[in-house]
């Protein structure tokens, strides 16, 4: 047999590739090497969902948050590109302990775009809008020749205002905290695929997108020293606590009995290779807080409808930090990164 | 997560369960053993539930060479993407291909380049794409062990039956008998027991595997990819060790037969003949791959598209060869974690889902 052979890495920074988009480790080394370097200042650097920013002659400060929408297809269980951008944005800014307010809208139209099918995603972003309590009040449209769209993608920008003394942040956690995850994970990734038909069989499971704002202003009424709010969305909960792990030089232990996902979520990323915690959530919230805010938090977040699978799964040590450790139901100990790339099915 | 899950999959799963079958490994041995799990597959699930940290010191796991993205020849990989590149062509594969370096780049960056490259789940999605779009010239890349070959198989079969000219595969089928004879019959084997691959052995049975057991002496457990399947195959193993006996015992009855899939056998049969597969890292393994039989001539893309004589460049800094074939552990390659990571991989161990150093990396195994 010949010796070891194998062919040097392809780093990937010529050109733009698919994974530069996952929200796992690509993006964000897109993020600090480009974007940052250029554009990098104290708010941007903050790493957040949404910036802060302090008001002249006002009380308390504002959130910020920006968020464009790609997804195909337009359509999907439980959800669609309009209920996304309203929900996805308004989830940004809440995460800051803010109260949405106001968003504006991108639209960027494919040619050829039935007006059945705009008018459909608009009236989603209505409902949604109404749901949230939010409004549109600037708004942009563009129109491309065919082919250079996939049918229809939406920016939308939001705001809202930060009571004063509120301080939320994934910089904040701290030793001791305890970390909460709102519902089951993994749902909006699989009902995503499911609709492009890349599962290859029904799964019934319905995307989660959901505007969370009521939820964490009841949350936050009834705990005011939450530390940290953030909603797993692309690389899933895996990737977003390590981002938490890092920016607040903590590590986060999670019990993987603890971690909620349903059994049709489970059975598909079975027979894929994925691992839920990696999947994409889009009505799902991180709550990380003082141990002793547990049971209230709980109690809160059971109360609500986007919360009522709510579960503590892990705490906050200062031991190995940056790094968030899942124990496993063998009594194993195995360690999380963020997402690499794209995701892929594997082959057998 | 394992109270959500299904309830016939959570006995496979069931923590008691598998801490029983631990404690009678653990009363089991009394010497040192040195076990190969042949699938990428189970290496994943023994890092991903942590069983290796769980098993007695004494035994030793080693990673065998079954990630088929892994084993997957440079040579083959530079075809798919001159195809890949060819302005007419869709070229589908599955997902984890996309990622896996050829020489001078990879199927992503075709893709960023204008190429058609789609990722699907089953060959037969590819030949749906031939059939709605006549103009254009699918190639499959057809890549896997036993476990896939059938769907290739019949992807090949459907494509002729709807009288498809545009559907080509390109051939790189791995078969796991002939691997594991290289790897027993080279001079640095040390393997004394295998985990026989279930899915494998679910479509090709597994009689042929005792001549193999016998030749080389090794006892051998065909074995599941579920934690309880795992320690039961583990625990075969070594009780046949420590007893000195040589044979080949089924943990994962439920799925495996001795025969296998008869029909999926002969469809193998109808379509593919063994032939010479080179596997990236360890080299040529006699008749250890599928190529098209005459009959089905015209489907192979290698005849369709002119490849070229083909310039593979390799690296000389990572150890993926020794790793697949269970000499080294991807800690011990002193890349591991630095210069190579999933991000950034030297080895197609490290960008396979199925791939030893990525199981590694990915569920927290450090350089000792």
């Amino acid at each position: 047999m010949q010796g070891p052979v194998c062919p040097v890495p392809h780093h990937h920074t010529d050109t733009v590739v698919i994974g530069h988009g996952s929200g796992g480790s690509m993006t964000r080394d897109l993020i600090r090497n480009i974007f940052q370097s250029h554009l990098g200042n104290a708010y941007l650097d903050q790493g957040n969902d949404a910036a802060r920013i302090g008001l002249q002659n006002a009380e308390g400060e504002m959130a910020i948050s920006t968020d464009s929408h790609v997804v195909f297809p337009i359509f999907y269980p439980g959800g669609d590109i309009g209920r996304l951008a309203i929900c996805g944005t308004v989830n940004d800014v809440a995460m800051l302990g803010a109260e949405p307010a106001f968003l504006t809208a991108g639209f960027i139209l494919e040619e050829g775009l039935p007006m059945e099918t705009l008018t459909r995603v608009i009236e989603s972003m209505a409902s949604a809008c109404e749901e949230a309590r939010v409004q549109i009040v600037a708004g942009d449209t563009k129109v491309v020749e065919k082919g250079k769209a996939d049918g229809i993608f939406i920016n939308t920008a939001g705001f809202g205002l930060i009571p004063p003394g509120r301080d939320l942040g994934g910089q904040l956690a701290r030793p001791g905290d305890a970390v909460l995850i709102s519902g089951t994970l993994g749902d909006h990734g699989i009902a995503v695929l499911q609709a492009r038909g890349d599962l290859g069989f029904e799964s019934g499971i319905q995307s989660d997108v959901a505007p969370l704002n009521k939820m964490i202003a009841a949350l936050l009424e009834a705990v005011s020293d939450v530390h940290v709010l953030r909603d797993p969305t692309r690389g899933g909960l895996a990737t977003t606590l390590k981002e938490i792990a890092c920016q607040s030089q903590v590590s986060i232990h999670l019990d993987e009995d603890s971690i909620p996902v349903k059994p049709a979520v489970r059975t598909a990323c079975d027979m894929l290779g994925f691992d839920p915690l990696y999947l994409a959530n889009e009505g799902k919230l991180i709550v990380v807080l003082p141990e002793d805010k547990v049971e209230i938090a709980l109690k809160v977040l059971h109360n609500n409808p986007y919360g009522v699978m709510a579960a503590r799964i892990g705490s906050v040590s200062e031991n190995d930090p940056e790094q968030v450790l899942l124990k496993t139901p063998y009594g194993t100990t195995r360690i999380l990164d963020m997402l690499s790339g794209e995701i892929l099915p594997r082959i057998c | 997560m394992a109270e959500q899950t299904p309830d016939f999959l959570a006995g496979y799963r069931n923590a008691k369960l598998v801490k029983t079958v631990l404690a009678e490994i653990h009363q089991t041995v009394t010497q040192p053993w040195t076990l190969m799990e042949i699938c990428g597959g189970q290496t994943h699930a023994i890092m991903q539930y942590g069983l290796d940290q769980l098993l007695p010191p004494e035994i030793e796991l080693v990673h065998g060479p079954g990630c088929p993205v892994c084993v997957t020849s440079l040579e083959l990989i530079d075809q798919a993407l001159m195809i890949a590149k060819q302005p007419d062509v869709i070229f589908t594969s599955f997902g984890d291909m996309l990622r896996v370096p050829g020489s001078k780049e990879d199927l992503f960056s075709i893709r960023a380049a204008g190429g058609q490259v789609r990722v699907v789940y089953s060959p037969m999605d590819a030949v749906k794409i031939a059939a709605e779009n006549p103009d254009k010239q699918i190639v499959f890349f057809a890549i896997g062990f036993e476990t896939t070959a059938p769907a290739n198989a019949m992807a090949v079969i459907q494509a002729e039956k709807m009288g498809l000219d545009n559907f080509s595969i390109l051939p790189a089928n791995v078969l796991v008998p002939p691997a594991m004879h290289a790897i027993l019959s080279s001079p640095n084997n040390r393997i004394q027991g295998f985990l026989a691959a279930g899915h494998v052995c679910a479509i090709m049975g597994y009689w042929e595997y005792p001549p193999i057991a016998e030749q080389y002496q090794t006892p051998m457990a065909v074995t599941g990819f579920e934690p309880l399947d795992l320690v039961e195959g583990i625990l075969q193993t070594v009780k046949m060790l420590e007893e000195g006996r040589v044979a080949v015992e089924n943990a994962y009855s439920r799925v495996v037969t001795y025969e296998g899939n008869k029909i999926a056998q002969a469809m193998l049969a109808k379509v593919f003949k063994p032939v010479d597969r080179n596997w990236r890292g360890i080299g040529t393994i006699p008749l250890s791959g599928y190529g098209l039989q005459e009959a089905y001539q015209q489907f192979d893309a290698t005849q369709r598209f002119d490849t070229g004589s083909i310039q593979t460049e390799e690296s000389k800094i990572c150890i993926a060869g020794q790793v697949l074939q269970g000499i080294k552990k991807p800690s011990e390659c002193p890349a591991f974690g630095t210069l190579c990571t999933p991000q950034t991989p030297l080895g197609a161990p490290m960008v396979s889902s199925e791939g030893a150093c990525a199981a590694y990396y990915r569920y927290g195994r450090k350089k000792s």
